[in-house]
């Protein structure tokens, strides 16, 4: 049953982000972008990992993706644009190669390391959520704080630059 | 029991299919949303390796990861509309100014 629910979300994501490479209207790649996060989040709950699968819908669905379609659309982008870059071609043969050769080797591989403290039971027996509060609270406090100044910086950052900047006349009739 | 090197096999395709999406398109929104793409292929990565070595660190690096997406998302958006606004155009072979 597993197996026939990862085939289904690895497919799906898979064609997703194909399509959101493919397609030529800005606002159906970033629904098949939309479709890929969906179920994206859908291979987290099969690892176990409902947690991460909450903030990829409400942080990426929710939040990311809706910025990025208001972005789209303030801009009203012209349908007369060049979608592709003049040689893509040349790019796709060899990059379809890589990918056979990268699968080929990944298929193959060995996957072997250090075992950590935390096996399923454990998971499961208070829910992932309390496992990586626990973790997130005691061994991974300073990236917590860390990343609370990043976002700080990124929305200044952000509210700066799409500021409308100041026109020249009004700042000198001020002084 | 689903292997682990499906995951890694997953992962690998979306991440090849946002690098290809960076490289052949145009449309600077777009090259951003193929660089989701492949944070999500590496989210997908963490996730996986997380759950087969019994491990809450790849979760917690996947969490951070995408707080910084979220930041990228913002900055990067916030940079498409200042350009937009001179040039009007997303194109990125359009956007040379800084080039010598």
């Amino acid at each position: 049953m597993v197996a026939v629910f990862f085939a289904y979300f690895a497919l799906v994501s898979i064609a997703a982000g194909v399509l959101t490479v493919s397609l030529k209207n800005p606002v159906h790649c970033g629904l098949a972008l939309l479709a890929l996060l969906m179920h994206v989040s859908g291979l987290f709950v099969l690892l176990n990992a409902e947690f991460l699968w909450a903030v990829q819908v409400i942080v990426y669905a929710g939040a990311i993706l809706v910025l990025y379609l208001f972005v789209l659309m303030l801009l009203n982008l012209k349908a007369d644009e060049r979608y592709f870059h003049a040689s893509y071609p040349y790019f796709l043969g060899p990059a379809l190669l890589g990918a056979c050769y990268v699968i080929f080797l990944l298929i193959r591989s060995p996957y072997a390391g250090v075992k950590g403290d935390v096996p399923d039971a454990a998971v499961l027996e208070h829910g992932d959520t309390y496992a990586v509060g626990i973790k997130m609270f005691s061994d991974h406090l300073l990236q917590f704080e860390i990343i609370g100044v990043f976002l700080l910086g990124a929305i200044i950052g952000a509210i700066v630059l799409a500021k409308t900047p100041k026109s020249i006349d009004s700042m000198n009739g001020k002084e | 029991m689903v292997p682990l090197s499906a995951y890694v096999a997953v992962s690998a395709v979306l991440f090849m299919t946002g690098l290809l999406g960076v490289l052949i398109r145009r449309n600077f929104i777009i090259v951003l949303m193929s660089v989701e793409i492949m944070m999500n292929a590496a989210n997908i990565n963490l996730v996986a390796f997380s759950h087969y070595l019994e491990s809450m660190a790849g979760q917690l690096t996947a969490l951070f990861f995408i707080a910084v997406a979220a930041g990228e998302a913002a900055v990067g958006l916030a940079i498409i509309i200042v350009v937009f606004r001179g040039k009007v155009s997303t194109n990125v072979d359009e956007m040379n100014v800084l080039k010598w």
